[in-house]
C-alpha cells in the first residue's frame, strides 16, 4: 500500500494514496461534512455540501483522490460559511419542516444543520408545491424533502438490476422519480435500505415510520457536554434597573410560551431581575412602557400580526423570533405552497362539514384580513436574534435572553438545539 | 437497439407520433433491459421530447433576450390568437401545438420561431397570421419558411481572412500524405490554436492528450451544439464551410488515430442537416472519408450525425458525451478529461465547430501566415456572431485585437450602453470599457456580441438571463439548481421595486457562492453578468433601489398582501338582495 502525504488546513496528514478525501480526512481526524457521499458509492458530487479547497481551487471533497503534497482547506471561515450556505440551500428549495417530519432527529441533513449553526435562512423559502407519492407499494416519496442527491438512484436496484429511482426533468423541475413496477420487486429489506440511506425523510417505507418511532433519534445520542456556539448577537446596554421582557404569539400555536414557563421554579429568580410588560403571561394587552427585549413567537399571517410585530418593534430595544413558525413560517406556512384561494376555499366551502352550494367565506370588518402568504417575522422587521427550536427549550430561550440583557455567558447543550 | 442510439429512437417515436407515449417508453426499456423511470428520466430532460400528443405543426417561438426586446410578446400573441392555442398546452388543437424555447441560433433575425424546425424569421403579428393560414391551407413547410443564413457583414482585408476565404475540398488533406501525425501536431501547436468554444483550451495540449492515450478505441466529437443565447457563428461556419470544419475533424483523427465521428448538431439546426449530410457524402465519394483514406493505410475515419434533443447543458462537453450515450445530459464530475475518459470511457476529442475550421486552415494556410495576424496571445481571426440594437446584425471575421469601439462602428450600434460579450454566461461592459480590444490579453470573447441600447432595461436583461439558467441547469447539482431560483426571486425584488442595498449586497455574495460550488461551467458563471452588472452599472441599480427605515427594513406593503384576500372575499359576496 502507498501512502501519500498532504497537508489539510496546514497540517500534515498521510493516508492511502488515491484513497477519497472525505476518508482521509476521517483518518485523519478532519470531519469533511457530505451528504450525497455515501461509502462504496463513485463519487456522486451532487450535493456540493463538502466544497473544499484543494491548492487553493474549489472543489467537491467526494471527488477527490488524496496525491502526496495536495495542499487542502477545510475549516477556513468562507468554506464553513459556503457549506452552511449550501445546506441553507437545501432547506429553502425544498419543504423542510422538521416538526412534522418522521425522520426529525435522525436525518443527516438536519444534523448538519445543527452542526453548521444555521439558525434562520440567509435565503428567502421557496415554497413550491411538491408532491407526496404514495402510490408504490412499500414506500412513499415525499418530494418535499428530497435533494436530489442521487443515492438511491445509485445504490437501490431490484435483485436483477434495474433502476427504482431515477431524476426526471431538468433544471429547477428537477426530481428523483419512481418506477411504480420496479419498486414493487423490492423486498423489504431493500425498502428498508432505501429508507436509511435517503439523507432526508424523502423515502419512508409504508407502516413502519408511524408505528413506532423508526430512528433512535442518533443525533440525540450526542453528548450533553459538547455545547454550540453562539454567533454574535447585538448586546442590551448594561443598567442596573430591572429590565423589562415583552411576549406575544402571532401565528403560533403559544407553545413557545408553553416551553418558557418550563423554566419553572426558575421563573421566581427570572423575577428577581426582570419584569413582564405586555405578554400573554401577564395579559397585559397593550405596552406601557418601553421594553428592553421582545420574544415573538409565531409568523405573520394575517394583518393583526403586521401591526402586533409592528408595534413590538416600535417598542421594544431587541426583538427576537422564538421558534419555527416565527423565524421562518414553520407549519402555517406550509400553505405558502398553495395559493391563498384554495386554501380558503378548501376550509369553508369545499370542506367535508360545509354546507352544501355553500358560497361565502366568513368575514367581518373585525376580522384581520389573511395575508396572501405567512410572513417570517424578519421579512416584515428587523430581527435581532432567532432561536430555532418547535418548540425551542426553555433553557436554550432563557438563556438567549440572559445574554443578551445580562451579558451572562451563553451556553447550551447540543442536545437542546433542534428544529424541532 | 444499443443505449447509444437511444435519442435517434425517440426522435423516430416524437416525429411519427408527435410525442412519445408510456407505451413507447416501455417498449424502449423493454428493448434497453432498463426500468421505464430510467426512458422517461431522458425524455423529460430534453424539452423537444413530449410526453403528450402534439398538434401537427409544433412551434417553438424564441424566447431569448433578443427576441424579447424585438417584439417577443407581441408575436407570442399574434400565434395565440391565430392558432386558437395556449403556450405551453397540450390536447388543444390537432393542428398546432405552441411553446416557447431558448435561442434558436437566429439572433440576427428576431422575432424567430421554428416551426417543425423549419425556421420563420422577422416575425411580425402580421406574418404570423399569414403564415398559420397558409398552414391551415395545407401548404408546405418547406416552401413557406425563411432562409436562415446569416448575413456576413465584415471581413478583414483579403490578406488577412482565415475563415470566409475560398475553400476547396480536399487540398488541406492533401497535406497530411507527407506529414506524419507528430508534424501536424506540431503545426496546431505552433499556432497556439485554443478551443474556440469559450473556453480557449490549448487544442494541440488536448489532441496530444488523445494521440498518447492507449485508448483502445478514439472518438472525435464536433460540438455543434451552439446554445448560448445570441451565438449563431457555428450555425454560419457549418452552413457555408461545413466541409472545413469536417476536415478539421479529419485532421484531429489523423493525428489521434479515431475512427470514429461524431457531429453532435442541435436540433434548432435541423435545417442544416441536408448540407453537412451531402458534404459527408461527397467526401465518402472523394475517399476523404472511408477506408484507407487520401490512400493512407490504415487511416480510417467516418463521422456520424447525432441530433440533439434540445438542453443547453449539452453544450457542456461532458454533458453532451452523457447525451452522446443516451444519458441525460448531465455534466460529470472533473475527475477526467474526456481525453482520458471520454464516450463510452474512450479516449475522446471534444472540439467546437469553429476550432476544427480553423485547424483545418492552419495545415492549409501554414502557421506562418496565421501567425501574422491576431496580437501577440491571440493568433489569427475571430467570427463573431453579433445582434442586439445595431444595423447591421450578422456575422463578423474580426482580426484579434479589434477594439469595442471600432466593432460597434462596423455594426452601427445606435446608442449602445450594455453590451453582452460571450453570451449571458460571458461578461458585460459598459460605456467606459469600448477602448478594450477583442483577445486573450484583455476582452476574450466566445463567439457571440449582443448590443443593448440605452433604452433598454437591463433589469430585464438580467431577469430573461436568470430565468433561462434557471430552466436549462441540469439540475444535479444543490447551487446550479437552486441557487439560480434563489436569484430570480432577487431580480423579481428589483423588479418589484422593492430591492434595497442589502438586496444587492446579497446577489453579490450569493453569486459567489453559487459560482465556486456549482459542478460545472453553467453554474460557475451562470451568476457572472448579474454580479458583474451590480458594479457595472451602479449608477442604474442606485435608482433601483429603495429607501429602507431606520431598521434596514423596507416598508411592508400590507395592501398588496391582502388583495388576493379582499378580492376572494368580494367574489364570494352574496349577490345584493
Amino acid at each position: 500500500m502507498k501512502t501519500s502525504s498532504f497537508k489539510i488546513d496546514g497540517r500534515v496528514c498521510t493516508a492511502e494514496t488515491g484513497l477519497n478525501l472525505i476518508e482521509a480526512a476521517k483518518q485523519n481526524g478532519v470531519f469533511i461534512p457530505t451528504l450525497c457521499h455515501f461509502k462504496h458509492l463513485d463519487p456522486l458530487g451532487t450535493c456540493r455540501v463538502c466544497t473544499v479547497k484543494l491548492n487553493s481551487r474549489d472543489v467537491a471533497g467526494c471527488t477527490v483522490r488524496v496525491a502526496d503534497g495536495m495542499e487542502i482547506e477545510v475549516n477556513t471561515p468562507e468554506l464553513l460559511d459556503t457549506r452552511k450556505a449550501i445546506i441553507e440551500m437545501m432547506f429553502v428549495e425544498g419543504n423542510h419542516f422538521c416538526p412534522s417530519c418522521e425522520k426529525s432527529g435522525d436525518c443527516p441533513m438536519q444534523n448538519l444543520g445543527y452542526e453548521t449553526g444555521i439558525k434562520f435562512t440567509r435565503f428567502p423559502h421557496l415554497f413550491i408545491d411538491r408532491i407526496t407519492d404514495a402510490r408504490p407499494e412499500r414506500i412513499v416519496v415525499n418530494q418535499n424533502r428530497c435533494i436530489k442527491c442521487k443515492r438511491c438512484i445509485e445504490e437501490v436496484k431490484t435483485f436483477d438490476g434495474y433502476n427504482i429511482f431515477y431524476s426526471i426533468n431538468k433544471g429547477n423541475k428537477t426530481m428523483v422519480s419512481i418506477d411504480y413496477e420496479q419498486e414493487a420487486k423490492l423486498s423489504e429489506l431493500q425498502a428498508a435500505h432505501a429508507m436509511h440511506i435517503c439523507p432526508t425523510g424523502a423515502i419512508l417505507v409504508k407502516g413502519k415510520s408511524f408505528s413506532k418511532p423508526f430512528g433512535d433519534r442518533k443525533f440525540d445520542a450526542i453528548i450533553e457536554e459538547k455545547t454550540m456556539s453562539l454567533n454574535p448577537v447585538k448586546k442590551h446596554r448594561t443598567t442596573t434597573k430591572k429590565k423589562i421582557v415583552a411576549t406575544t404569539s402571532l401565528a403560533g400555536c403559544f407553545g413557545c410560551h408553553m416551553s418558557m414557563l418550563d423554566v419553572d421554579l426558575g421563573i421566581l429568580d427570572l423575577f428577581e431581575v426582570i419584569e413582564f410588560n405586555k405578554s400573554p403571561i401577564t395579559d397585559i394587552k397593550n405596552f406601557s412602557k418601553h421594553c428592553d427585549i421582545g420574544l415573538i413567537e409565531g409568523g405573520c399571517c394575517n394583518t393583526h400580526n403586521i401591526e402586533v410585530l409592528r408595534e413590538f418593534r416600535k417598542n421594544c430595544d431587541i426583538l427576537v423570533s422564538v421558534g419555527e413558525c416565527a423565524i421562518w413560517g414553520g407549519l402555517p406556512a406550509m400553505r405558502n405552497t398553495f395559493p391563498l384561494e384554495a386554501c380558503l376555499k378548501e376550509s369553508y366551502l369545499d370542506s367535508m362539514t360545509s354546507e352544501e352550494n355553500e358560497t361565502i367565506i366568513p368575514n367581518h370588518e373585525d376580522i384581520p384580513k389573511i395575508l396572501n402568504k405567512v410572513y417570517a417575522n424578519h421579512e416584515i422587521v428587523k430581527i435581532d436574534h432567532h432561536i430555532p427550536g418547535c418548540p425551542p427549550d426553555s433553557s436554550h430561550i432563557w438563556n438567549v435572553v440572559k445574554n443578551i440583557l445580562f451579558q451572562e455567558e451563553y451556553s447550551i447543550a447540543y442536545p437542546k438545539y433542534k428544529y424541532d | 437497439m444499443n443505449r447509444t442510439g437511444l435519442l435517434n429512437k425517440l426522435w423516430e417515436f416524437q416525429n411519427k407520433f408527435g410525442y412519445i407515449s408510456e407505451n413507447a417508453i416501455a417498449q424502449i426499456a423493454q428493448k434497453l433491459n432498463v426500468s421505464k423511470i430510467e426512458i422517461e428520466g431522458v425524455v423529460s430532460f430534453y424539452h423537444f421530447f413530449h410526453r403528450r400528443p402534439t398538434g401537427k405543426y409544433i412551434i417553438y417561438l424564441n424566447n431569448s433576450i433578443i427576441s424579447e426586446f424585438k417584439g417577443f410578446q407581441q408575436i407570442k400573441a399574434a400565434f395565440e390568437k391565430e392558432t386558437g392555442c395556449t403556450f405551453g398546452c397540450y390536447d388543444e388543437n390537432p393542428l398546432f401545438s405552441l411553446f416557447e424555447t431558448s435561442c434558436i441560433g437566429l439572433s440576427d433575425q428576431e422575432p424567430a420561431a421554428l416551426i417543425n424546425f423549419f425556421p420563420f424569421t422577422n416575425l411580425t403579428a402580421e406574418k404570423v397570421k399569414t403564415i398559420i393560414q397558409q398552414l391551415k391551407n395545407g401548404n408546405s413547410l418547406r416552401f413557406i419558411s425563411s432562409n436562415p443564413t446569416s448575413k456576413i457583414q465584415y471581413l478583414p482585408p483579403e490578406d488577412k481572412t482565415i475563415f470566409y476565404r475560398k475553400y476547396e475540398m480536399g487540398i488541406t488533406l492533401k497535406k497530411l500524405k507527407n506529414h506524419t501525425p507528430d508534424e501536424i501536431l506540431n503545426l496546431i501547436s505552433a499556432a497556439n490554436l485554443e478551443g474556440r468554444g469559450g473556453a480557449f483550451f490549448p487544442t494541440a495540449k488536448k489532441w496530444k492528450s488523445s494521440k498518447d492515450s492507449v485508448s483502445t478505441k478514439k472518438y472525435i466529437i464536433c460540438n455543434a451544439d451552439e446554445g448560448e443565447p445570441g451565438t449563431f457563428k457555428d450555425k454560419s461556419l457549418l452552413n457555408n464551410l461545413s466541409g472545413l470544419v469536417i476536415e478539421g475533424m479529419i485532421i484531429a483523427a489523423y493525428i489521434s488515430g479515431a475512427t470514429t465521428g461524431f457531429i453532435y448538431l442541435r436540433a434548432e439546426y435541423l435545417h442544416l442537416l441536408e448540407k453537412i449530410e451531402n458534404t459527408l457524402r461527397e467526401f465518402q465519394v472523394n475517399n476523404l472519408l472511408g477506408n484507407d483514406i487520401l490512400g493512407i493505410p490504415k487511416f480510417n475515419f467516418n463521422i456520424q450525425i447525432q441530433i440533439g434533443a434540445g438542453a443547453y447543458v449539452c453544450g457542456e462537453e461532458s454533458a453532451l458525451i452523457e447525451s452522446l450515450e443516451g444519458k441525460r445530459g448531465e455534466a460529470r464530475i472533473k475527475k477526467y478529461f474526456p481525453t482520458e475518459y471520454g464516450y463510452l470511457g474512450y479516449s475522446t476529442i471534444v472540439n467546437n465547430v469553429e476550432t476544427f475550421a480553423m485547424a483545418a486552415r492552419i495545415i492549409e494556410l501554414g502557421t506562418h501566415f496565421i501567425s501574422t495576424i491576431g496580437t501577440k496571445e491571440s493568433k489569427g481571426t475571430k467570427v463573431l456572431s453579433i445582434c442586439g440594437d445595431v444595423a447591421k446584425p450578422g456575422i463578423y471575421e474580426i482580426e484579434w485585437g479589434m477594439t469595442m469601439k471600432e466593432i460597434l462602428h462596423l455594426c452601427q450600434a445606435t446608442s449602445p450602453h450594455f453590451i453582452q460579450i460571450s453570451g449571458p454566461s460571458g461578461i458585460c461592459i459598459n460605456e467606459t470599457e469600448f477602448d478594450r480590444k477583442i483577445c486573450k490579453e484583455d476582452l476574450i470573447c466566445g463567439g457571440s456580441i449582443m448590443v443593448f441600447n440605452n433604452f433598454r432595461s437591463i433589469t430585464k436583461i438580467l431577469e430573461n438571463y436568470t430565468a433561462f439558467f434557471k430552466e436549462e441547469s441540469c439540475g444535479v447539482c444543490t447551487p446550479c439548481r437552486a441557487g439560480n431560483q434563489i436569484l430570480h426571486e432577487k431580480i423579481k425584488k428589483i423588479k418589484k421595486g422593492i430591492c434595497t442595498i442589502e438586496d444587492l449586497a446579497e446577489i453579490k455574495e450569493w453569486g459567489k457562492i453559487i459560482k465556486l460550488t456549482s459542478r460545472c461551467g453553467l453554474g460557475q458563471f451562470s451568476a457572472n453578468t448579474l454580479v458583474m452588472a451590480l458594479d457595472k452599472f451602479e449608477g442604474y441599480f442606485n435608482q433601483k433601489i429603495i429607501k429602507t427605515n431606520e431598521n434596514l427594513n423596507v416598508e411592508f406593503d400590507m395592501e398588496a398582501a391582502v388583495y388576493n384576500y379582499d378580492s376572494l372575499i368580494k367574489d364570494t359576496q352574496p349577490p345584493n338582495p
